[in-house]
C-alpha cells in the first residue's frame, strides 16, 4: 500500500511539474475529466492513441527532411497535423514547437 | 435510430440523445470528441473520411441531427463536405480546426458552417452544439409555416428523398439530397417544366404546402447565387432570374410569412431587372388599400415589383403617388434571407438608387417593410404610411446622400401621403414597423449603399427635434430611433438607434438613411409641410401617432 501511495504522490508531482513546465496545458486535465468509470484507461487510450499517430507523423517529416530539396508545404501539413493532435492531448509545448516549425516552413528555412 | 427520427424519444429528452457525426481525419481527436460529446449524453458516430462521412449521411438520411467536422482533411477539403452536407441534407454542420485565422472562419461561415470551433475543443463548447439543432428546426417551422414543425421537416426530408430517383436522370449539379430544389432549380433555368405545384402534387404529401417546397427553393436558390456571386458579378443576375421565378411561388403563398419572402424575392426580381415588369403597379396599390389589414405585408412586396418596374424605365416620373408606393416598393430588399445574395443586394441598391432620386422615400419605407417580417397587422400599418410617402421620395437616399433632399418632395405628393397619412394614423405600430424594417432594409442594403452620413446625420436631428416636441413617447421613440438611425450611417449607432427589435438588425447604416427620408415624408405629410426635409421627422411622428 505505501509502495501505490508513494507511486501515485510522485505520479502527482511528475504531472504537475509537467504542467508547470510548460509541457501540459489545460486541455490535459479536461482529458482527465473525460475518465471516468465507464472508461477508467481513457487518458492512457487516448495519449496512447496521440503517440502512434506522432509517431507516423515524425516518420513522415524526418523523412521528408532528408530530402535533397524539401517540400515545405508537406512539411507544413505534417507539422499541422501534429499541431491538431498534440493540443487534443494538451501537449502545449510540442504544439509550440509545432508552429514555430511552420514558421520556419513559412520562410522556407532548412535550418530551423 | 435513424428509421424514426420523426418522433425520436429525443425529441422529449432535448438536448440528450442528440444524434451526431463526427468527421475527422486525426484518430486522436476522433476519440476525445467521442468521449465528450458522451458525456453530454449525445449519440456519436465517429468517422474518419469526408467520403465515408458523406456516404454515412446518404445512407441515413435522418440518421443525424449535426455533423461536426475537421477542416483539413486528406481526402476533401472540409468547406467543401460543408457545403455538400448542408445542401444536400440540412444539417447544420459545425467547423472545427486548429487554425482559427478571421479568413478561415469566415469561409466556413460563408459555407454554411454553423459554427466554427477551435481546437482544442472544451467541454463546454460541445455541450452548446444542441442550439444550432434547435434554431434550425425553429427556422424550418417558420418557413413552412406549419403547426407540427418538426414533422414537417422531416416529411421534406423524406421526400427529398422520394426524388432521388425522379431527378436522378436530370443530374445537372444538383445534388440528390434536395431534388425539390433540384425541380425547382429548373424551373429557374427555364428547362423543364415542373414547378413548386408540380412538386407539391407529385409528392402528394398532404401536410406539405407550396410554401415548404418554397422556402427550399429559396435556400437552394440562395446557395446557388452564393456560387454564382463567387464566379461572376453577372451571375447575380442569374440569381435574379431565379428571382423573377419566385413570383410564380407569391402566388400560391398564403402565408404572411411566405409572401413576404417570396415578395422579396420578387422585389429583388424587381431590381435587377427593369425588364421584369410583372406586376402591375396599380394592381398592387389597390390590393394594398384592400389587404391592410391580411395581406398587406404580401402586397407591398408585390407592389415594389411593381415599384421597380415603373421606377426603374421611367425613374423621374413616379410622382403618382398613387403608384409611388408600389413603385418605391420596388426597390425594397429582398427578405433578410437574401441578405446573403450580395450581388443581388448590390444590385438593388444600385436600382434603388436610381429610383430613389425620384421617389425613393416610398420605396425604402415599404422596402424596410418587407424585409422585416413583421405581424400582418403591422404591417399593413406600414403599408398605410409607406403610401403617404410617395412624391417625397425625393429624398435622395442611396443616390442624394449627400444632399438634404427634402427640398426636392412634390407637393402633390405630400397632399396624397398627408391623407394617407392619416389613414395610416390609426394603425400606430407602423412606425415600429418601419423602423424596424428600415433596419432590416439596412441590414440589407448596408452591403451596397455608400453610407450617406451628412445628409442623414441632418435628418436625424431634424428627427430628434421633431419627434422631441410633437410625439408621444412611443412615437418620439421611433423618430429618434430612426434619428439614431441615421447616425449609424457613421457606423457606429446602430445598435443604439432602435429599441428592442430594431438593434438586432444593427447594419444598414445605409438603410437608415434610406428609410429616414421615406419616415420624414410620411411626416411631412401630416404636416403638409414637403419642404422641408426637417419637416419630414414631424412627418414621421404623425406617423407614429398612427401607429
Amino acid at each position: 500500500m505505501e509502495g501505490v501511495i508513494q507511486l501515485q504522490r510522485q505520479l502527482v508531482e511528475y504531472r504537475t511539474s509537467l504542467y508547470n513546465e510548460g509541457f501540459l496545458d489545460d486541455q490535459f486535465i479536461q482529458l482527465q475529466q473525460l475518465q471516468d468509470e465507464s472508461n477508467p484507461d481513457f487518458v492512457v487510450e487516448v495519449v496512447s492513441l496521440f503517440f502512434e499517430d506522432s509517431q507516423r507523423l515524425l516518420n513522415e517529416l524526418t523523412k521528408a527532411l532528408h530530402q535533397q530539396s524539401s517540400d515545405f508545404k508537406r512539411l507544413d501539413a505534417h507539422v499541422h497535423q501534429l499541431k491538431g493532435s498534440s493540443s487534443s492531448i494538451g501537449a502545449q509545448r510540442v504544439q509550440k514547437v509545432c508552429i514555430a516549425f511552420r514558421h520556419y516552413c513559412d520562410e522556407q528555412n532548412t535550418e530551423g | 435510430m435513424e428509421c424514426n427520427g420523426f418522433n425520436s424519444p429525443r425529441s422529449d429528452t432535448f438536448p440528450a440523445g442528440l444524434r451526431v457525426l463526427v468527421v475527422d481525419d486525426d484518430p486522436t481527436w476522433l476519440k476525445i470528441l467521442e468521449k465528450m460529446l458522451k458525456k453530454c449524453s449525445y449519440e456519436v458516430t465517429t468517422c474518419g473520411l469526408a467520403r465515408e462521412a458523406l456516404d454515412l449521411l446518404r445512407e441515413r438520411k435522418d440518421g443525424f441531427d449535426i455533423v461536426i467536422s475537421d477542416v483539413n482533411m486528406p481526402d476533401m477539403d472540409g468547406f467543401k463536405l460543408l457545403e455538400n452536407m448542408g445542401l444536400e441534407m440540412d444539417l447544420p454542420v459545425i467547423m472545427m480546426s486548429v487554425d482559427g485565422e478571421t479568413s478561415r472562419v469566415m469561409k466556413g461561415v460563408q459555407h454554411g458552417a454553423c459554427d466554427y470551433l477551435l481546437k482544442p475543443i472544451r467541454m463546454k463548447e460541445l455541450r452548446n452544439i444542441w442550439q444550432h439543432v434547435f434554431r434550425k428546426r425553429v427556422h424550418e417551422v417558420r418557413d413552412i409555416e406549419s403547426h407540427d414543425g418538426f414533422e414537417e421537416i422531416q416529411i421534406m426530408r423524406n421526400v427529398s428523398d422520394q426524388y432521388d430517383d425522379i431527378y436522378l436522370h436530370n443530374g445537372g449539379d444538383l445534388t440528390s439530397g434536395k431534388k425539390r430544389k433540384d425541380v425547382e432549380n429548373k424551373l429557374d433555368n427555364k428547362d423543364f417544366e415542373v414547378g413548386p405545384k408540380k412538386i407539391l402534387d407529385l409528392m402528394n404529401v398532404p401536410w406539405l404546402t407550396r410554401e415548404n417546397v418554397a422556402s427550399h427553393l429559396q435556400k437552394y436558390r440562395l446557395y446557388l447565387c452564393r456560387l454564382q456571386k463567387e464566379n461572376d458579378i453577372k451571375a447575380s443576375f442569374g440569381g435574379i432570374k431565379q428571382a423573377d421565378l419566385s413570383p410564380k411561388h407569391t402566388a400560391g403563398k398564403f402565408g404572411l410569412h411566405n409572401s413576404i419572402n417570396i415578395q422579396q424575392d420578387d422585389a429583388a426580381n424587381g431590381h435587377f431587372g427593369t425588364s421584369d415588369n410583372k406586376i402591375p403597379p396599380h394592381n398592387i396599390d389597390h390590393k394594398i388599400h384592400e389587404a391592410e389589414l391580411k395581406g398587406i405585408v404580401s402586397m407591398s412586396m408585390t407592389k415594389p415589383k411593381k415599384a421597380q418596374i415603373v421606377n426603374i424605365p421611367e425613374p423621374q416620373k413616379l410622382s403618382s403617388s398613387g403608384t409611388g408606393l408600389s413603385h418605391s416598393w420596388g426597390s425594397l430588399e429582398p427578405d433578410p434571407k437574401y441578405a446573403a445574395f450580395d450581388s443581388t443586394l448590390t444590385m438593388q441598391y444600385s436600382w434603388r438608387d436610381i429610383q430613389y432620386q425620384e421617389y425613393k422615400p416610398h420605396l425604402q419605407l415599404e422596402n424596410s417593410f418587407r424585409h422585416l417580417p413583421l405581424p400582418a397587422i403591422q404591417n399593413h400599418i406600414q403599408v398605410n404610411t409607406l403610401r403617404p410617402v410617395p412624391s417625397t421620395n425625393t429624398i435622395p437616399f442611396n443616390k442624394e446622400r449627400d444632399k438634404p433632399s427634402p427640398v426636392e418632395i412634390q407637393p402633390s405628393g405630400a397632399k396624397c401621403r398627408s391623407q394617407q397619412i392619416r389613414q395610416v394614423a390609426p394603425t400606430g405600430n407602423a412606425f415600429d414597423l418601419l423602423s424596424a424594417q428600415s433596419e432590416s432594409c439596412m441590414t440589407n442594403f448596408h452591403t451596397s449603399s455608400p453610407p450617406a452620413s451628412a445628409t442623414f446625420s441632418m435628418k436625424n436631428q431634424g428627427i430628434d427635434r421633431i419627434s422631441v416636441t410633437d410625439l408621444e413617447s412611443n412615437k418620439g421613440n421611433l423618430i429618434q430611433e430612426i434619428g439614431a438611425a441615421f447616425a449609424c450611417i457613421d457606423e457606429d449607432l446602430t445598435a443604439s438607434c432602435f429599441q428592442g427589435d430594431c438593434c438586432s438588425i444593427n447594419l444598414g447604416f445605409q438603410n437608415i438613411a434610406e428609410v429616414s427620408p421615406y419616415l420624414y415624408d410620411a411626416l411631412k405629410f401630416d404636416y403638409e409641410n414637403p419642404c422641408d426635409s426637417l419637416e419630414y421627422p414631424v412627418i414621421i411622428d404623425q406617423g407614429l401617432f398612427i401607429a
